[in-house]
Parts: C-alpha cells; structure tokens; sequence
C-alpha cells in the first residue's frame, strides 16, 4: 500500500464494497519446459459491484491475460474466477468484453453491431434498445453505416454500444482508447464515465497510462512487470469530475509513479 | 478496342499469306455459327459443364474447408494428401475421367469438379484460419450458440475471400471446360476449336470460338466481381 491508498471511497462514486468478483491465486504460464513463460503469478483481486476498477501495469505485464481470464476466454493454469459466488467457466453474456483491437463486425452497420446481442428479443423491443444506445454514444444519424466509413473513436462507441445494448452486469474494457489520438481519448474518457454514471455497470479497466486510471477509477490495482504480481492497489478518493491539476490528483499520480519505480520528471 | 481490331484488319490486309483469319472473316463465322444454331448449342454446352461441375465443387468443397479450417486438426491429417494432389494438372486427369465415365458430359463434368475443388477447399480453409480470434471470442461472448456462431461470425467472416476463390476457381473452370472438351466430348467451345481445325482447317472459325471463350471469361468475371460490391462483403477489399 502506498501513502495514497486506505481512504475510503468518496461518496460521488462510491460502490458497495460486497465483492462481486473474486479471483483466488490466479496464475497462467504459457507453453510448457523450456519454453514456458509464467504471465500471471498468484494474483487476488476483488471488485465490488458498481465499481470502477482500473488494471494498470507496463505493457506485455500480462494485464490483458488477467482480464482474458477474468472474461473466461482463457482458463488459468492454477486459481479461479469466482463471480457472485460462481465459477467463471466461459464467456457469458452478461460480462461482456470490449476489445482492444477493433471488435466491431465490419459486415454489419451500426446497427446491426449494436443489436448483434440481441437477437433473443422481440423486433420492436431491440429496435427500440438499438435507437436508444445509438442516441447515447452519439452516432445518431450514422445508423445504417458500415464501420469503415466511421472514424477509429467512432467505431469504439459503436463496441461499447454494442457491449451496453445487452445490458451486462459487468464491462470488461482492454486498453478500448490505446488506438485513438489523444484529444478523442479524452472525450472518450469522459463519455465512458458519464455511461457509467448513467448505468453504473461494474468495469475492469486495463490500461497502460497512468493518468487514464487516475482519472476514471475508483481504484488502481497496479501490476508489475511480467510475470505481473499485484504490486499494490491504490483508492482514488476523488469525486468527479476530476481537476486533474488539483494536488491531491497529483499526490494520486505520483504514489503510483513512485510505486512503479518511475521518476518524476523526464 | 476498336483501334486493335482496325489493326488487326490492316495487318491481316497486307500479309499475301495471312497466319490469322481478319476480323471481318471471324465475325463472318461467329455470324455462320449463329444462324445454324451452333454457337448457341455449344456456349450452353460448355456453360452447362462448367455450372455442374463448379456448383457440385462449390457445394462440396467450401463446407469441407471450413471445417478443416476450424478444426486444425482434420486440416493436419489431410494437408498432406491436398498438397499432392495440388500441382496435378486437372488435364492430367482427362484419360482417367474418360475410362471412368466414357465421352461425354459426365468425364467433363468431373474434369472441371476436380479442377475447382481443391482451390475451393484451400481458400476456405485459409480464410476461416485467419478470422481474427476477437470477432469469434465477441461472438462467444454475446452468448451464441456453436450454430449460431458459425452463420452470424464464421460464414460473414469468410465471405470476402471466398469471393474471391471462387473468382479465381471459376476462372479455372472456364480454361478447364475448353480442354476438356477438346478430348472428352463432341461438343461445346473447345470441341468447335478442334472440329474446325480438324474439318477442313476453318481458322476463321476456331478463332470465332476463342472470341466467344474470353468474352464469356469476361463476362462469368464481372458476375462474380458484381458480388464484391455488397456492402456487407465490401470491408474485405478496402484498404482505407
């Protein structure tokens, strides 16, 4: 633990801390004998519901593979998931995952992405669930285009639509912003947390950026440099919206830079 | 297009021995083959080949090749036997297909059916072996079932390069149905190649047939080439 952590939550983004996940000794080594590589070493974790929990580590640390596991797309060489109790045994529906790299169907328009989900409802309903997660991401207008005539911010609302559109208890999100140019990134930031204020979804966030983390979480779980151990987790205590130049942001920033081993001036 | 054919007149013109019957005489041909009803017999014979021997592969081959793409391990056992199988000439084949099925439509059928299928079944396979794992693993995520998997992420998914298998096959087929029908049968564009050659050297005929083979060629291309168009198999060719 670092100085900055051991607050509790402040209320403007407070989450019931019951832990909705669980994972207990996660560990994944990859390949076997002389090749093996050890990715996860023994990680715990928890997340409370409606928490806003960002994965922060060094690229390659392994984090992506931790939420892979997490999401149940891959199955841990020893430990386990537990999700209200349950073991993660495979990708569900109601935990649904934002990719990094481009996830959006290039065959099907706006919004047939944002209905692939929902294809169990009657027509009228998803019709009306489509226009609505349309309208809520901004793509208003752009309903019946295919995803090459959108811009790389446009296509990651067109996922996270697509991801919210069914409804999940849970967002998994690996680095969703990592391809977008700075300035798009911060207005995405902004608008995931304006959705998850609106919706108050639990999400696992995994990001490589410091600040992004500082700036959307309610707390930081930092993870080291490969095979990634949790090294420690930091609560932001901070209501939104975040002065990103106030001290205690900074105060924030700097525990973690320090808890990484990062100087403080380039 | 026109200024060739004006060349191709002028040079024939000024030859005293011409190596090539001048346009005016192969449209003389064509014209000789359409009033006997000829020409349209033999492009629905050839037509009628390639579209049974083609079909029978396509319907074959593709579910096959993707399911060895999807199961790598059938693409392991059987990889061996597609690349021996791969540099044979489907011509190699002629004297087998006319032992197993005599002269005729059926030997022809199979020639082209052999022709089409292996590059029908590699490029399935190739093309379900490089979807990329995010568009399956969302798929699975959203909670579709094995089926529902493979028509709404698997078959879309693969469209793009099969179109363009089948492009390429067809092409193949359409070579494939001329050879064929120069030894296999008695009729079609490849035997009206070889019966004017063979009946009284009648070249402004044989090239008449030559015409017709690469305007149909044309012609089977930019109906397969049409498909590309649609919006929801377009991604697969844009570079943006």
């Amino acid at each position: 633990m670092t100085s900055a952590a051991a607050h509790p939550s402040a209320p403007a983004t407070s989450a019931t801390r019951e832990p909705m996940l669980r994972a207990e000794g996660v560990s994944m080594i990859f390949g076997r004998g002389d090749q093996a590589v050890n990715v996860l070493d023994n990680v715990s974790l928890e997340v409370g519901k409606g928490e806003f929990v960002c994965l922060l580590g060094p690229s390659g640390c392994g984090k992506s593979t931790m939420l892979n596991v997490i999401a149940g797309f891959l199955t841990p060489t020893s430990g386990r998931v537990l999700i209200d109790g349950q073991a993660v045994r495979g990708p569900d529906r109601r935990r649904v995952f934002v990719f990094q790299e481009r996830g959006v169907f290039p065959w099907l328009t706006v919004e047939g992405n944002i209905g692939f989900g929902l294809f169990d409802l009657p027509q009228a309903e998803r019709e009306t669930r489509i226009a609505h997660y349309v309208e809520m991401v901004g793509l208003k207008g752009f309903e019946k285009a295919y995803p090459r005539e959108l811009s790389g911010g446009m296509k990651q609302r067109v996922e996270v639509a697509r991801a919210l559109a069914v409804d999940p208890d849970m967002l998994y999100l690996d680095e969703p912003f990592g391809a977008l140019d700075s300035i798009t990134r911060l207005v995405m930031r902004s608008e995931l947390l304006r959705i998850w204020e609106a919706e108050r979804k639990t999400i696992i966030f995994v990001t490589h950026d410091i600040d992004e983390a500082v700036q959307l979480s309610d707390r930081v779980i930092v993870l080291s440099a490969r095979p990634a151990k949790i090294q420690t987790i930091v609560d932001i205590d901070m209501p939104h919206p975040r002065d990103i130049s106030s001290p205690r942001y900074l105060e924030l920033r700097d525990g973690i830079l320090d808890a990484i081993g990062l100087a403080h001036k380039v | 297009m026109l200024a060739l054919l004006v060349l191709w007149h002028v040079a024939v013109r000024l030859q005293a021995n011409p190596l090539l019957p001048g346009p005016l005489a192969v449209a003389g041909g064509l014209w000789e083959l359409a009033v006997s009803g000829l020409l349209l017999r033999y492009v629905v014979a050839s037509l009628f080949r390639v579209t049974w021997g083609f079909l029978l592969a396509a319907l074959l081959a593709i579910p096959l090749g993707l399911a060895f793409g999807w199961y790598r391990r059938m693409e392991l056992a059987f990889n061996p036997f597609i690349q021996i199988l791969r540099p044979i000439s489907p011509l190699a084949w002629i004297p087998i297909a006319i032992l197993w099925f005599g002269v005729g439509d059926v030997a022809a059928i199979f020639l082209i059916f052999l022709a089409s299928f292996l590059p029908l079944s590699v490029t399935a396979m190739n093309a379900v072996a490089s979807i990329p794992d995010v568009y399956l693993n969302a798929g699975r995520n959203f909670g579709l079932r094995p089926s529902q998997v493979v028509f709404r992420v698997l078959y879309p998914a693969v469209m793009p390069q099969l179109i363009i298998g089948l492009r390429i096959t067809l092409g193949i087929a359409w070579l494939v149905v001329v050879a064929a029908e120069m030894m296999a049968v008695n009729s079609g564009l490849g035997f009206l190649i070889v019966d004017a050659r063979n009946a009284g050297n009648r070249y402004d005929l044989v090239v008449a047939g030559m015409v017709m083979i690469g305007v149909i060629g044309l012609l089977l291309d930019i109906g397969v080439r049409s498909l590309e168009r649609i919006p929801s198999i377009s991604w697969g060719y844009s570079d943006d």
